[in-house]
């Protein structure tokens, strides 16, 4: 024992950790300034909202082993209610996001209220179920356009210069990296201590002392809230929304599939996962065919559980977790 | 410091299921109360009362610290963990993908224990050696001797002022059982503490309780309240030791 502070791990503070991180975000931002090429923007966007929608489910799904199928459901939702408030009011896209992210994270606190009491994979088919529930309701949702979709407008240029596109970009730059930042933050504190007591055997914690459900509900919240975020500036991305490609299959597999390639138990598990697989499936889109894609990362999921089952993270670290 | 427990007819169970009819028994302060009965018989699900895991449908169960009564029936778990009484689970219940020292961390996880987290740790590793050796190892990779060291100390983490040990020879080899109720007597003494212990192993269990309880059925069948006495209990004699 070195002086540890009580329930944190070393080595770098946490602090520091948030700074490194804005400095990244600073560094990318002045890069992306001298890029001319708008695909860079598209691609970086894609990889980005990955890195932030599997960081979101990681903190649930890999923290405290609770699998959320349902994370199209939330995306969707961010995405649905930044079209419909933009329609009805035309409010700034941080307002939008922000939106999209209180009513997710509401949401995850009524499910989780609801669902948490169900361990392990009750709880997995409960989030299913919500995804279903809630693809039917925006489908009859007449006024973001229903079963049709809706057309959003775009902007042609971004309010910082440049392109929308590129706004975009900077705007998911941001949220992904907050979204890792807070992960880290959460994963190293008492709370992740608590998580990963949960993780490893739900009755024990609880009977040390781990106020579990409340840890849950938490978790829930926080993790709806980050995967709303990620779906609210989607409208602007596509410009065209509409149920089959809000609650696209891809979503929902992607983001589990990230997480478990890149490692469940640390931060950095899905972020090396979702740069991995999005760039993967990228390539793929571009230079075989658009259809491929999910098959590759089916093909790689299967790959990882077999060979690797704790992801790349569990490959470096050894036998260690 | 006196730290006591007191149950009055508690009854509890799963669905319809009864286990606990009117259950009765006190622990008085700094004793060690042997909870004897075979499988079956409600020992789980009392330890599970007491820490509010299971919710009793009737009764009370009081606990006594330092002076303050408190009620623990329909308490929550956390709470009951803070005001000083922690549990050693049958079959321990380790984090076993965590390792040594963060199971041990995860006994302090009330916000009380924390202030306490490095002498606690200090205390469990000057206590059970082989901890020390092992901090960074996996718990789930350990023997079940060192696991069952290993839930003590985790129970010690939370500075409990009443210890409830439910079957702590379960899965041990005899020489190993003899050393863990041995080190419960010894940890008792160095800290103080109320001990209530469930145990099928009746000659090593009476080797260190001051007096015992036969449960059969979720009821006290018999009040024994020297170890003599439970020794030359005929009820024990022919259910338990075969005499």
């Amino acid at each position: 024992m070195t002086g540890d502070a009580p329930l944190s791990r070393p080595p770098m503070g946490t602090l520091a950790f948030w700074c490194w991180a804005a400095a990244f975000t600073g560094v990318v931002y002045l890069a992306g300034r001298w890029v001319t090429n708008d695909y860079v923007f598209f691609a970086g966007y894609i990889v980005l909202q990955y890195v932030l929608l599997a960081t979101a489910w990681n903190i649930l799904g890999g923290y405290a082993g609770y699998v959320n199928f349902g994370t199209a459901a939330f995306f969707a939702i961010g995405a649905y209610i930044s079209t419909a408030l933009n329609k009805w009011l035309g409010l700034p896209l941080p307002v939008l996001i922000l939106a999209g992210a209180a009513v997710c994270g509401l949401i995850g606190l009524l499910m989780g209220g609801l669902t948490l009491k169900l361990q392990g994979v009750f709880f997995s088919i409960a989030t299913l179920a919500l995804a279903i529930v809630t693809q039917a309701l925006i489908t009859n949702w007449e006024y973001v356009g229903g079963a049709a979709g809706a057309y959003v407008i775009r902007p042609s240029r971004g309010p910082l210069g440049g392109s929308y596109v590129e706004y975009l970009f900077y705007t998911m730059l941001l949220l992904a990296t907050l979204a890792v930042c807070i992960a880290r933050t959460v994963e190293r504190s008492a709370a992740g201590y608590g998580l990963a007591a949960i993780r490893d055997d739900e009755a024990a914690a609880e009977a040390a002392g781990v106020p579990t459900m409340k840890l849950k509900v938490a978790t829930t919240v926080l993790s709806g809230a980050l995967m709303g975020a990620a779906g609210a500036p989607l409208p602007f991305f596509v410009t065209y929304l509409d149920p089959p490609s809000a609650f696209n299959l891809a979503v929902a597999v992607n983001t589990i599939a990230m997480p478990l390639v890149g490692g469940t138990a640390t931060w950095i598990g899905p972020v090396i996962g979702a740069v991995l697989l999005s760039i993967v499936q990228e390539a793929a889109m571009v230079t075989i065919s658009s259809a491929v894609n999910l098959l590759l990362v089916g093909l790689i999921m299967i790959g990882f559980i077999t060979l690797a089952p704790n992801g790349i993270m569990g490959l470096l670290r050894g036998r260690r977790r | 410091m006196a730290s006591s427990l007191a149950i009055d007819g508690l009854e509890a169970g799963y669905g319809t299921v009864r286990v606990l009819n009117g259950l009765s028994l006190t622990v008085g302060a700094g004793e060690t109360v042997a909870l004897l009965g075979t499988n079956g018989n409600g020992k789980s699900t009392l330890m599970k009362c007491i820490m509010g895991l299971a919710v009793p449908m009737a009764g009370s169960i009081r606990a006594e610290i330092d002076g303050v009564t408190h009620e623990l029936a329909g308490a929550r778990t956390e709470d009951i963990v803070s005001l000083g009484i922690a549990l050693v689970p049958e079959g321990r219940r380790l984090f076993p993908r965590l390792s040594v020292e963060e199971n041990l961390t995860l006994g302090a996880y009330r916000p009380a224990a924390r202030a306490g987290l490095r002498r606690g740790l200090e205390y469990c590793f000057e206590a059970f050696p082989r901890l020390a050796e092992r901090r960074r190892q996996l718990a789930g990779s350990m023997s079940g001797g060192e696991q069952q060291m290993l839930a003590l100390g985790r129970a010690l983490m939370s500075e409990p002022r009443i210890l409830l040990v439910d079957e702590p020879s379960v899965g041990l080899a005899p020489l190993l059982v003899k050393r863990t109720i041995e080190k419960i007597r010894e940890l008792k003494e160095s800290r103080n503490l109320t001990v209530l212990m469930a145990e099928q192993n009746f000659v090593q269990a009476l080797s260190i309780a001051d007096r015992g309880y036969v449960i059969v059925h979720g009821e006290i069948a018999f009040t024994g309240n020297s170890a003599a006495e439970l020794n030359d209990n005929e009820l024990i004699r022919k259910f338990y030791m075969g005499l």
